[in-house]
């Protein structure tokens, strides 16, 4: 069954940044790329758990604000040689406002 | 299009290495090599011989790695003809194969003198794993072992047929060892240390003849002088010559190696070349250091990206033998018009040679001490001018008084259990590992594989030690002047300048004007782009707060947890009961964790949620502390002459004037102050930014200290008579600082970069000069504002301090 949730519209999340959704269990970075994309990840950077939401966006990657691991937004994983992953998730926009679909 | 590299050696396969980084799709690739392997570190085979390594552990690149790039690789397969014309290469088995460009990377070849004999069993040159295969396999059987020449090569290949239990002699047609790497003194204590290992050296002997058995083996070598010595094994080690006659048979312009220029293009603009095979610029090089620079430059042209030049290269060499120390560099013989400072300790096995022209080191010898050889060699480099510290330099880089980590050569003495970074918790053990297992050459790479050096940094010198002794001549040391970072060529100072001559004030503008590589940058580049811009055009460039780093976006220090830490200003760090009251009812109110007295006299409350934040510097009212930024941090000062019975000058108000002026200033990385008001320096002002003293008749400032990663006594800049002249020269000294140096240098680094010469006569020296730029600091902070009191005021436009609840 699909979870849409309501994110906020999108002129809310600032370009090359991040907002911080707050599930049930855990919290949710969602990020704006410079062309508008929209992507999802769980905010809990694969090596010591840092917010990735409050880390540098460029290209499709977020640099983590503790130690600088590189995730890509796009699948989770970390770059090369580090090695990790954080859960994605799936993100719309539907009149200017983005959605989030929260996992069973 | 079509890639044909022929040679599948260390050249070749670098340039395809680089090449695929950054252009990963646009060839497809095919390689033809006539060794039966995959490609391995050739350098290496040294140690193979002396049974440190094997050959399992030298290859860089498995056949799975050709076959995961779609690579494909023709082993034993010599290639005998290139067809320029129909643009095709064949090799000698018939395989052929089209391209559109072509690499040649072909190496070199042992030179063999024109001596009778040559043809014997038993005689070879010394080059790849067969030749090392045939060594070990004659060592088995056989007793006497000549090896002809005293190089580099000679001596590594003795030592190890040394090892592998044959006796063995060198000759020699010099008068010592080494002769082009050493100087006389250096190669008699070379000779001696060899000695004691069990080797023979005949010198001053040319080689007229090997004789042969009737089974057609090498049985001896005759010398001019009539001598004779028996031989069972002749190893040929007298230098090499390019590998050129393919290029040449195509008739591709050759004078004693390929000639290229300097984006390695041969005269068939289709055809390039690297590798010990090129004659670039009228040089052939034989060593791993320049190949690695060359195919760096050679993948940027195959790429079509065209920007990189090869100039060249100055090589440093290590002999690779263990237990023998030795380095060399430059123009270590010197001449009538240079200078020599030499250190030499016959019985300690010591000796130190450093070569100086016009102020800089041009050359060095060391031998049995070789800690410093790769600060020499980077001085070397770089052209530094050394007066300053010319007094001190054989005495290495730990005599500079340097009690940080870097430089200190700990690296041989090293255990592999030790811990070479604090912060990431690294041995030494996992490096010389991850440098032989993967095939690491670069302080980066390093970096990258290991995290060893990747954090705080100060273990960077270590590090270079450990890679410099694991590889030998392989290592390069890198130049200091590079790039920002991956998205652009441009080093720091060459943004600076473009920001400043097309007036960029924007990002966006910058980096297309720039050309920048990526679309929006990187965490590197965006923060230093985003200083870049506001420290060159203050009050006209935009701010970027999505290229800040999150602490200067939320002006609070982010935690390992994710919460905050809030640090209000206490200027000059003087407080009253109500604001301590006031700061006891926010720990309160908002259940701080723990409530801490920090380094630089403020009050830290720490484990601040990001949602109350500006609930809380409302409360407080007091203004930001700036304790997360690259801006003024705290100026830190003592009781002084108000109290103080010792205190002669009023450092208290002093430090409290200074902080308010300067507030809110941004910096390339923190800064801090600290004012005392006698020598006896309650506020620590010798490891501060800028450091000042009171003495009776007025001040004295002290530049460039600095008490953490690399701890290091702050320089005496001048003395001035009034508060009003502290203001005035420390606030140009930081002017100056915050327009010039990279962005994340503090200032001790800037300082040993230009030197404090240079700081001085900006500062001392023109007077003019300094007023101006103290008026453009000034102007820099004029109706700058507390960011705690803008965003309480403007909560609504800064929605992403607030969590989104589903």
């Amino acid at each position: 069954m699909s979870n849409w949730v309501r994110v906020a519209p999108l002129e809310e999340i600032p370009k090359l940044g991040a907002r911080v959704v707050r599930s049930k269990d855990i919290d949710i970075g969602v990020f704006r790329l410079e062309d508008d994309r929209i992507y999802a990840v769980n905010n809990s950077c694969p090596h010591k758990g840092g917010p990735l939401s409050e880390g540098i966006v460029y290209g499709d990657k977020i640099a983590c604000p503790l130690h600088s691991w590189k995730i890509s937004l796009v699948d989770g994983k970390a770059d090369e040689p580090d090695e990790g992953e954080t859960a994605c998730f799936n993100t719309k926009i539907e009149d200017g406002i983005v959605y989030l679909e929260l996992k069973e | 299009m079509k890639l044909v590299v022929i040679g599948n050696g260390m050249a070749g396969m670098r340039t395809v290495e680089e090449l695929l980084k950054i252009a990963p799709d646009i060839y497809d690739i095919t390689v033809f090599g006539d060794e039966p392997y995959p490609n391995y570190n050739r350098i290496m085979l040294s140690p193979v011989l002396a049974n440190e390594q094997t050959i399992d552990d030298i290859i860089l690149n498995t056949r799975e790695w050709y076959a995961e790039n779609n690579i494909t690789l023709y082993t034993s397969a010599r290639v005998n003809k290139i067809d320029r014309k129909n643009r095709v290469v064949y090799t000698e088995d018939g395989v052929s194969a089209e391209y559109d460009r072509l690499l040649i990377a072909t190496g070199s070849k042992p030179f063999m003198p024109p001596v009778p004999g040559n043809e014997f069993e038993g005689v070879l040159g010394y080059r790849d794993i067969k030749d090392t295969n045939d060594m070990i396999e004659a060592a088995k059987v056989y007793q006497h072992a000549v090896v002809i020449g005293g190089g580099l090569l000679g001596l590594e290949a003795a030592n190890g047929l040394k090892i592998q239990g044959m006796d063995v002699t060198v000759i020699h047609k010099n008068e010592w060892l080494l002769e082009r790497q050493l100087d006389k003194a250096a190669g008699g204590m070379l000779q001696k240390n060899l000695e004691a290992k069990g080797l023979n050296f005949l010198l001053n002997k040319n080689t007229e003849q090997l004789v042969g058995d009737d089974k057609g083996r090498v049985k001896s070598v005759r010398f001019s002088d009539g001598q004779e010595i028996p031989a069972d094994l002749v190893v040929w080690a007298v230098g090499i010559r390019p590998n050129y006659a393919l290029a040449e048979s195509a008739g591709i312009y050759c004078n004693k190696g390929i000639v290229v220029n300097d984006t390695m293009q041969t005269y068939d603009p289709r055809v390039y070349s690297v590798g010990e095979c090129v004659a670039h610029r009228g040089i052939s090089y034989g060593l791993v250091a320049p190949l690695f620079e060359m195919a760096k430059v050679c993948a940027t042209h195959l790429a079509n990206f065209g920007i990189g030049q090869y100039k060249g290269s100055v090589t440093s060499t290590k002999l690779k033998v263990t237990g023998i120390d030795l380095f060399s560099a430059g123009d270590f013989m010197g001449g009538d018009d240079t200078e020599e400072i030499v250190l030499h300790d016959a019985v300690g096995g010591i000796y130190k040679k450093l070569i100086i022209k016009n102020d800089k080191i041009v050359g060095s010898v060391l031998y049995g001490d070789t800690t410093d050889g790769s600060w020499y060699f980077q001085m070397l480099r770089d052209g530094k001018a050394i007066h300053e510290i010319r007094d001190h330099l054989m005495f290495g880089q730990d005599s500079l008084g340097n009690s940080g980590h870097q430089g200190q050569d700990k690296a041989a003495a090293m255990t592999n259990e030790m811990e070479v970074c604090g912060c990431n918790g690294v041995c030494k053990g996992t490096i010389v590992k991850a440098i032989q297992d993967k095939g690491l050459f670069t302080i980066d790479d390093v970096k990258k594989q290991t995290k060893a050096g990747s954090s705080c940094g100060s273990c960077v010198g270590l590090v270079e030690q450990i890679l410099a002794s694991t590889l030998g001549g392989g290592y390069a040391p890198p130049s200091t002047s590079k790039a920002v970072c991956g998205c652009t060529t441009k080093s720091h100072e060459e943004v600076r300048a473009e920001i400043r001559t097309h007036k960029y004030l924007n990002i966006p503008d910058a980096m297309q004007g720039m050309a920048w590589s990526t679309p929006n940058g990187c965490a590197t580049c965006r923060p230093a782009l985003n200083y870049y811009l506001l420290s060159t055009w203050p009050h006209e460039a935009k701010d970027d707060p999505q290229s800040r780093f999150i602490n200067e976006r939320v002006h609070a220090n982010i935690q390992k947890d994710g919460t905050y830490s809030v640090i209000p200003r206490m200027y000059g760090g003087v407080t009253t009961p109500d604001q301590l009251r006031k700061i006891a009812d926010v720990a309160d109110k908002y259940a701080v964790p723990m409530v801490k007295v920090t380094g630089g006299q403020r009050i830290d409350l720490l484990g601040v949620k990001k949602d109350d934040l500006v609930d809380m510097w409302k409360d407080l009212d007091m203004p930001s502390g700036y304790a997360y930024g690259k801006s003024i941090r705290t100026v830190k000062t003592c009781v002084g002459s108000e109290f103080c019975r010792f205190g002669t000058q009023n450092s208290t108000q002093l430090g409290i004037d200074i902080e308010k002026a300067f507030d809110h200033m941004w910096a390339p990385h923190k800064v801090k102050f600290a004012v005392s008001g006698c020598p006896r320096n309650c506020a620590e002002s010798g490891v501060k930014d800028v450091g000042i003293i009171g003495v009776d008749s007025g001040w004295e400032i002290y530049v460039g200290g600095n008490g953490g990663i690399k701890t290091e006594a702050a320089q005496f800049l001048c003395k001035v008579k009034t508060s009003d002249e502290v203001m005035e020269y420390s606030g140009a000294f930081i002017q100056i600082y915050r327009e010039e140096a990279r962005y994340l240098d503090r200032t001790v680094h800037w300082i040993e970069r230009v030197g404090l010469e240079y700081v001085k006569q900006r500062i001392l020296e023109d007077a003019d000069g300094r007023k101006a730029a103290y008026e453009r600091l000034i102007y820099a902070l004029q109706g700058a504002s507390d960011p705690w009191a803008e965003r309480v005021k403007n909560r609504e436009q800064h929605k992403e301090y607030e969590t989104i609840t589903v």
